[in-house]
């Protein structure tokens, strides 16, 4: 595999997993066919894509092998039929306890920048891989960090909440309305954490589906507070895709080339162009979530 | 009916005062007759209904029945309990089924008549006051229903009705 194979290939895991897509109108979303259960013969099956209408099939299929499924008690269980097609990837998961299940891929990119013999180089990709190919105190190295994670909730029976705990890595929403109990109309409240520590100033967007039976969009926009918490009263029933991204330093901008290469962001064709540096060192962290709003 | 709710009013505060001399459990029952629409669509199934005492904060203060398909080989009819929203929501999914003296099967079109006595399940231990009877219909392929009668629990009262506009029909409670 030559290192280009294998930087598209790395470029298409990072945006299987829906990293900051902000640059375009691609939006990744995990749709559970419910998102509250009854009875112990319960399971989900659960829709995966990327695109633009939410919650429509009609760009590419997510990649689900970085996808994991935590039950209630904080076991990871076995995604089951998993199959991807043309526009999307589907997967079912059978909710053996009662409590609530947590569906999420996450996933951790470097962009990186350094000198050697003279040269500029550059990489992209996962931090593990940052580790194995970027020399050890490299020149002028500079790094942009990016986290992503892209998130759905179930419950079966009653609601628990120690499979939503968070990892304490990226940035994570802290439901204080639990997740699978929102309901339209009533205010809910949730709390970003930037590593742990709350997100304040955050700009959160909320986007209803159902776009395709809309003449607008319908986003609402919120932002956190200081102690990274935000309220919203959704107004109608149905899916919401709810997405943040704190960004800090030298991040990767919102124009073209900003960097994160979003889908479609494969290599262009023709001779590579000279490497640039990275103008400095930064982060990205960016959340998605699934979250219905249930009828009153 | 301006007299009449002063009355009303009236026996409330006697009998909110009563009952804080009285023994806390009350000898009267709550009747409840429920109107089962016939529906005329192509295909029919016996409605899910919980049958529940909201507080006068909208929690749930009790279950008194819910009539499902407790005998389904697939799921013992569990699956389906939570399209009773409102009930699953506040009282169902903390329960485990079947539950003794609240589960039963669904029923047929028509008025169906029920005897809750005060002497068991969750009346037994409510404490006089105000409340919502609520009557709360799922049906498989068809649509969801919650029709409220509010009650007095404590003393006997004059039967109340309401009645629902897709999925249930007149809703009476009556204690006594």
């Amino acid at each position: 595999m030559s290192l280009k194979t294998r930087l598209f290939a790395v470029a298409a895991a990072g945006l299987a997993l829906a990293l900051p897509l902000s640059a375009s109108a691609h939006r990744g979303w995990m749709v559970p066919s419910f998102t509250v259960l009854s009875g112990d013969g319960s399971w989900v099956t659960v829709d995966a894509a990327i695109s633009n209408e939410l919650f429509y099939p009609d760009h590419r299929p997510m990649r689900v092998d970085g996808v994991v499924a935590l039950a209630p008690d904080g076991s990871t269980l076995k995604l089951q039929n998993v199959a991807t097609g043309q526009f999307r990837s589907t997967f079912d998961v059978q909710l053996t306890q009662p409590g609530t299940y947590k569906i999420f891929s996450a996933s951790n990119t470097v962009t990186a920048s350094w000198t050697e013999n003279g040269e500029v180089k550059r990489f992209r990709g996962s931090a593990d891989d940052f580790a194995k190919q970027v020399p050890a105190g490299a020149a002028d190295l500079k790094t942009i960090k990016g986290a992503s994670r892209n998130e759905t909730f179930v419950t079966r029976d009653k609601p628990s909440t120690e499979s939503l705990k968070p990892t304490g890595k990226g940035l994570e929403l802290v439901p204080v309305t639990h997740p699978n109990d929102i309901v339209a109309t009533e205010p809910a409240t949730f709390k970003f954490v930037l590593d742990g520590k709350p997100a304040a100033d955050l700009d959160v967007t909320l986007v209803p589906g159902g776009a395709r039976w809309r003449a607008t969009p319908g986003e609402i926009k919120v932002k956190t507070g200081a102690d990274g918490s935000f309220k919203v009263t959704l107004p109608e029933a149905g899916m919401y895709w709810i997405n943040a991204t704190a960004r800090g330093g030298e991040s990767p901008g919102r124009g073209p080339g900003g960097g994160m290469g979003g889908p479609g962001g494969a290599p262009a064709g023709g001779p590579p162009a000279p490497a640039q540096p990275l103008a400095g060192n930064g982060f990205s962290a960016s959340y998605t979530a699934t979250l219905e709003a249930q009828r009153p | 009916m301006k007299r009449s709710v002063s009355l009303l009013t009236f026996a409330g505060a006697a009998a909110g005062s009563l009952g804080a001399a009285a023994a806390p459990a009350m000898a009267a029952d709550l009747n409840v007759t429920v109107e089962v629409p016939r529906l005329s669509v192509a295909e029919y199934h016996k409605p899910y209904v919980a049958i529940w005492i909201e507080a006068a904060d909208a929690s749930a203060a009790g279950t008194l029945a819910v009539w499902y398909d407790a005998d389904s080989k697939e799921d013992h009819g569990t699956k389906w309990l939570k399209d009773m929203r409102q009930w699953w929501r506040k009282a169902g999914r903390e329960m485990s089924f079947p539950a003794d003296g609240v589960s039963g099967a669904t029923r047929a079109p028509g008025p169906q008549k029920v005897v809750f006595s005060g002497a068991k399940g969750a009346l037994k231990s409510l404490k006089p006051g105000q409340y919502n009877l609520v009557v709360e219909a799922a049906r498989e392929v068809g649509g969801h229903e919650a029709v409220r009668v509010p009650f007095v629990w404590g003393k006997p009262g004059k039967p109340a009705t309401a009645k629902g506009s897709a999925e249930l029909g007149a809703v009476t409670v009556f204690v006594k």
